[in-house]
């Protein structure tokens, strides 16, 4: 096994871990908690491939990555305020109760 | 494959396993923030040291304390009576495990494909600021634009009171 495919197995390990993190928990919080799994799973992926790519001095996987980072912290806030604001209306963050798309 | 590569691979997918796993959220969110910071020891192990210590200042630093605060204030720490995995949670979990063995089986049958470049990329600070204000700088202005309206956008979301709420 090379090193870049035990980086590979590893990041497909954790992006598996967020899906089903963000398939099967009922709080809210920690749905978004496994899609930021998924999200540095990928970012794993990018580095290790820039790391033994061909050409590591064009940058291109690590600006990737660091634009990436940049999002998902965008994503973040943005997902969090969401819950905090669905928290206030409905008083849960239990996504099975979350049924009615009108208040 | 060192051994620090294993050790920084279980103690990171240990984190996310107990990240999805535990009971209370608050340690959900402790146990995210030591999968976090395994990452960011793989971009340091990866010779990304900038990509390592961004990760460990946005994670670690942001994002991580920023889940605390919606988990303190949403009262999510109090476990539900119908327990905390959904009521379809097999399904959920098939098909979490047939994307790790479509993964997995992709990763290890392309081993010959796969780049293996073994010198070590000599990267500097000064040339990823030249990158950053040369070729990548629209995307960089994107973002900055990006986060901007993420920001407004989140406290928007989460002032807005309905009228006569409180």
């Amino acid at each position: 096994m090379t090193p870049l495919s035990g980086y590979l197995i590893v990041a497909a390990l954790l992006f598996s871990i967020g899906l089903a993190g963000a398939l099967t928990r009922r709080n809210a919080i920690l749905v978004l908690i496994g899609i930021e799994l998924m999200l540095n799973a990928a970012n794993l992926n990018l580095i290790a491939f820039w790391r033994y790519g061909p050409h590591p001095e064009a940058l291109t996987g690590m600006m990737f990555a660091i634009f990436s980072i940049a999002v998902a912290a965008a994503e973040a806030a943005v997902g969090l305020g969401l819950v905090i604001s669905i928290h206030r209306h409905a008083h849960t963050t239990d996504l099975d109760q979350m049924n009615k798309m009108k208040g | 494959m060192s051994i620090a590569f294993y050790l920084i691979a279980a103690l990171t997918v240990s984190g996310g396993l107990a990240a999805v796993l535990l009971k209370n959220t608050v340690h959900c969110a402790l146990a995210l923030t030591v999968a976090f910071a395994g990452l960011a020891l793989f971009f340091l192990q990866l010779d990304a040291q900038f990509a390592g210590f961004a990760q460990i200042l946005v994670y670690i630093g942001a994002v991580a304390i920023l889940v605390v605060f919606a988990i303190l204030l949403t009262r999510g720490s109090e476990t539900p009576k119908g327990g905390v995995f959904s009521r379809n949670w097999l399904a959920g979990l098939a098909i979490a495990a047939g994307v790790f063995a479509v993964l997995g089986w992709a990763v290890l049958h392309s081993g010959s494909f796969l780049p293996h470049e073994t010198a070590v990329p000599a990267v500097t600070v000064l040339q990823i600021g030249n990158a950053l204000m040369g070729r990548y700088v629209l995307p960089l202005e994107i973002v900055a634009l990006l986060l901007t309206a993420a920001m407004i956008g989140a406290v928007i979301v989460a002032l807005h009171e309905k009228e006569g709420a409180k």
